[in-house]
């Protein structure tokens, strides 16, 4: 066989195989697409590309009076939002002492984030039900806030404090010759400069709630302050064949926005995450 | 020394000063001549002490007996308590340390003759050196007690006897020791007696493999993507990585739900769509092999884009002077990827690429959305498919065995922590000096 032939039967093959894994990317999250629009309940009778197909479900998401969806979605984005800012208020605080300043607990404190970033939140779920039990900030939008963002601590102020050493230290020194204290570096040199990676950290920070049905789940209890993921997954939690129409439905109307994010924004992500972690 | 300067005062004893502030935090400084700032310290230690000595009691006495009064004291809430009088006491104690340290450097300058600074530049000097304690203040007071006091207080748990008979407020806890270990690895008894060393055995074990397995598979099949796309003779390229990325921007709750009811026996679409025309059923939520096999193939899926995504920025990366300078020498196509990608690949992801298998080892959200843990299997009290983090949640939320599930929650931290280990060394940051 010749070298070109070769070349053209590799390339073939590629092509191939791509459009392998485009089916069956695109098999699954088109068979929801599929059974949104049927009109029955049941996953039984429902059909991939229905006959008749119908907007019911989506038309019953905004307007039964039996459905909460808008209010989840309320409650998910001012979760969300909160989370965002205040995650990257409190992040941005510890990564520029870190990063910045050389204090008595600093390496330690370091290796402790490092560890602590590894432990996933379920291994302490029973004391966070507890101490929200205790304080009353069970079955609170507040109470899931404040986990939030204390969880995220470890993690983020590693990510950020990695990306302030990027920036030089000259840019600092310049800055205090013409006066500038510590808050003004902080406010005047780091933030402006860091903005891409405090922007990983907001939107990261925004997603969670949008995203995660876990803690929801053991904090919330009442159904008008359930988040999105919390509420869509009781739709099929309870009677799996009769809601999974509706669920696809509501699913869609959060995947849609959030995979749009994702897909705008992947490069500045993957590029923030690749910096934090080679650079330390 | 500072035999020249006339202002020294050699009989003004460090020592002294030292012990003063042991006594009582701020008495050193009164008497190193600091009035205000020795007289804010003792208003400070007072008001700790007045304020919170009770309950530091109460908390020490509490953590140490787990309540005395059967019915009156809560066991759990004694012992929430008593870690957080020894997470403010730590507190104390670094700043009570930091106090007699800041009297003996005060003792010794003005021993040394040392101008006495007024209050304007004392205050200054507070807030340059306190300056990054001031900003990690708010960020670890919300660590302290939002990640290591529950954590501090799973560890004490699994040391206790909380289980679904043994309950705060009817019973009072008691502190066993490591009888729970216990019960998990050595416990053989007579016929069916030895439950839980059998299910610790076989969730163990399916955990390791289902980290290593669908981890490696992930990993794997990204960089095969992010090489053959990043192929110069490959076009729509963009499109064809947009398309890739679609499964990690997808929200994965989302996914593993709809992957859950493809996969239903009897009227998921892989049984009677596509599977029915080789004319086959498959029992993919009853049977935990293939359970097992479907949560690999969903965790591949839903994990190779970010690998994908990863390697594909650093491939555009790698200069090209390497292949030119391997392609001099005639260095074959696959000396190239060993050779030159493979190195460059794995050392920028490598952090990133262990976060992948501890992510996984602690794949929570795959393992209870699709099934549940699984189907239910004899002779255990976890299910099929249930990794360690998913039996954790199991035996408390449904089987209510509390000490039991910190007993385990304990043995996965330890692992996670070898994580962590490997980590730091491997992570460069760490091999250089500076981090």
């Amino acid at each position: 066989m010749s070298q070109k032939a070769k070349s053209r039967l590799e390339v073939t093959l590629i092509y191939l195989f791509l459009a392998f894994m485009a089916v069956v990317i695109g098999y699954p999250l088109l068979w929801t697409v599929g059974m949104s629009l049927n009109p029955g309940t049941s996953l039984y009778s429902a059909q991939l590309v229905p006959d008749n197909w119908s907007l019911v479900h989506y038309k019953w998401l905004f307007t039964d009076p039996a459905s909460n969806y808008l209010i989840w979605y309320k409650n998910s984005v001012i979760v969300a939002i909160a989370n965002a800012f205040f995650s990257v208020v409190i992040t941005s605080f510890v990564a520029y002492a870190f990063s910045r300043y050389r204090f008595v607990g600093r390496r330690y404190g370091l290796y402790a984030f490092l560890l602590l970033q590894m432990f996933p939140a379920i291994m302490a779920m029973v004391a966070i039900y507890v101490m929200l039990n205790m304080v009353g900030l069970l079955d609170s939008l507040f109470g899931l806030t404040l986990i939030y963002i204390g969880g995220q601590i470890p993690f983020n102020a590693w990510l950020v404090k990695g990306y302030f050493d990027t920036i030089p230290r000259e840019l600092d020194e310049a800055a205090r010759i013409d006066g500038a204290g510590h808050l003004g570096v902080f406010f005047k040199i780091m933030l402006p400069l860091a903005k891409p990676i405090l922007g990983v950290v907001a939107l990261f920070n925004f997603m969670a709630p949008f995203v995660d049905f876990l803690l929801p789940r053991i904090i919330l209890r009442d159904p008008e302050k359930f988040t999105l993921a919390l509420g869509l997954f009781n739709f099929i939690s309870n009677q799996f064949d009769n809601n999974f129409t509706r669920f696809a439905a509501g699913s869609i109307l959060i995947a849609i926005p959030i995979a749009l994010v994702y897909l705008l924004s992947q490069r500045f992500l993957i590029a923030g995450l690749t910096a934090g972690g080679t650079k330390g | 020394m500072s035999t020249a300067n006339p202002t020294a005062k050699h009989n003004h004893n460090p020592r002294t000063a030292i012990i003063l502030s042991i006594l009582l935090a701020g008495l050193g400084q009164l008497y190193n001549r600091r009035y205000i700032k020795g007289s804010i310290f003792i208003l400070l230690e007072i008001s700790f002490i007045l304020t919170l000595g009770e309950f530091l009691n109460y908390g020490i006495w509490g953590i140490l007996t787990l309540g005395t009064l059967q019915g009156v004291d809560h066991s759990i809430f004694l012992l929430i308590y008593g870690l957080i009088s020894i997470i403010l006491i730590a507190f104390a104690i670094v700043l009570y340390v930091a106090n007699v340290k800041d009297a003996k450097k005060d003792a010794i300058r003005l021993r040394n003759g040392e101008k006495i600074p007024t209050f304007k530049e004392a205050v200054k000097n507070i807030w340059d050196v306190g300056f990054p304690y001031f900003f990690v203040t708010p960020g670890l007071i919300m660590l302290a007690f939002i990640v290591v006091l529950p954590l501090l207080f799973t560890v004490g748990l699994a040391f206790t006897d909380y289980s679904q008979s043994n309950q705060p407020p009817r019973n009072l806890l008691n502190w066993v020791g490591f009888e729970n270990f216990g019960r998990l690895f050595f416990e053989t008894g007579g016929a069916g007696n030895n439950i839980w060393q059998d299910t610790f055995i076989s969730v163990f074990t399916w955990t390791i493999v289902w980290t290593l397995v669908a981890t490696t598979l992930q990993i794997a099949l990204g960089l095969f993507l992010a090489l053959i796309v990043n192929d110069p003779r490959i076009k729509f390229k963009r499109l064809i990585r947009t398309i890739l990325i679609l499964p990690w921007a997808v929200p994965a709750f989302v996914t593993i739900l709809v992957f859950a009811a493809m996969f239903n026996d009897r009227f998921g679409s892989i049984n009677t769509d596509i599977l029915a025309i080789f004319n086959l059923s498959i029992p993919w939520l009853q049977d935990p092999f293939y359970t097992k096999i479907a949560l690999i193939m969903i965790q591949t899926w839903l994990g190779f884009p970010f690998v994908f995504a990863l390697f594909t920025g650093i491939l555009q990366s790698i200069s090209k002077d390497w292949y030119e300078a391997a392609d001099v020498d005639g260095a074959s196509r696959m000396q190239k990827f060993r050779s030159i990608t493979l190195p460059h690949v794995l050392f920028a992801t490598a952090p990133l690429l262990i976060m992948q298998y501890a992510g996984n080892f602690n794949n929570f959200n795959i393992i209870y959305l699709f099934n549940e843990g699984g189907p239910a299997v004899r002779g255990q009290n976890a299910g099929g498919t249930d990794i360690l983090i998913s039996w954790v949640y199991d035996l408390t939320f449904e089987l209510n065995q509390y000490s039991m599930a910190a007993a385990i929650t304990i043995i996965l931290g330890l692992i996670v922590t070898g994580f962590a280990v490997f980590q730091f060394r491997r992570t460069r940051a760490f091999k250089e000096e500076e981090i």
